[in-house]
């Protein structure tokens, strides 16, 4: 499995390590990306991502495809959420599988961090006062 | 004149309060565009976007074509 996709509805990671699931792997790397209560000191109560789906999901599928090419891995993919997310809610899960488990880390580092950087997504935070911002990726790391 | 098809993110979408929209422009360049655009709807400074034309990131100087689809990007924050 080798696929970038984007999800308006909960997602499911269970079903994803199941699709990853190889014998000629002898290890797996995940990464969650979570909803977190407070960014800078300041409370957030929910979230909202917006994603440029069209050009993203081409992005996304790129940036896996140099995974693939750089790291000896076998499978990779991640999925992201779209739309309002609660605290504690699954916004990004990258998953890769391997012969051997150092390449797994390395690539699943290299996708969820060129993921942040280049795939067109947009995060709105609310906060606990009533106010709202679009925030990015070169403020908060 | 060309034709070009505009979709708005983020805070773009609630400065132009649409998400989508035909511009007919006599900009010849996506830097002209959005300094257009920018004009209309008080986009922010292009300081920080970015630009992609037909799903793909592009130079702010390049050339429109009549029936391009353009989209800017604001800085991302996936993840």
């Amino acid at each position: 499995m080798s696929d970038f996709l984007f999800s308006h509805d909960l997602l499911d990671p269970a079903s994803y390590r199941q699709a990853q699931t190889d014998s000629a792997c002898g290890g797996f790397v995940c990464f969650e990306g979570w909803v977190r209560n407070h960014n800078d000191d300041r409370p957030v109560i929910r979230l909202e991502y917006q994603a440029y789906e069209k050009m993203g999901i081409r992005e996304g599928q790129r940036v896996l495809d140099e995974a693939l090419e750089q790291f000896e891995v076998s499978g990779v993919s991640c999925i992201h959420r779209t739309g309002t997310l609660e605290i504690g809610d699954l916004a990004v899960w990258v998953g890769v599988s391997a012969h051997h488990r150092d390449a797994a880390f390395s690539a699943c580092r290299y996708i969820i961090d060129e993921i942040k950087l280049r795939v067109p997504i947009w995060k709105k935070e609310h906060y606990a006062d009533g106010d709202s911002g679009w925030i990015n990726n070169e403020q908060a790391k | 004149m060309i034709s070009v098809d505009v979709e708005f993110f983020a805070m773009l979408r609630e400065h132009a309060g649409r998400e989508r929209e035909k511009v007919e422009t006599n900009a010849d360049t996506a830097a002209e565009l959005y300094s257009e655009l920018a004009d209309r709807y008080a986009f922010p400074d292009i300081g920080r976007m970015k630009v992609a034309i037909n799903q793909e990131f592009s130079d702010w100087e390049s050339r429109l074509s009549d029936g391009d689809s353009v989209v800017f990007i604001p800085p991302v924050a996936g993840g």
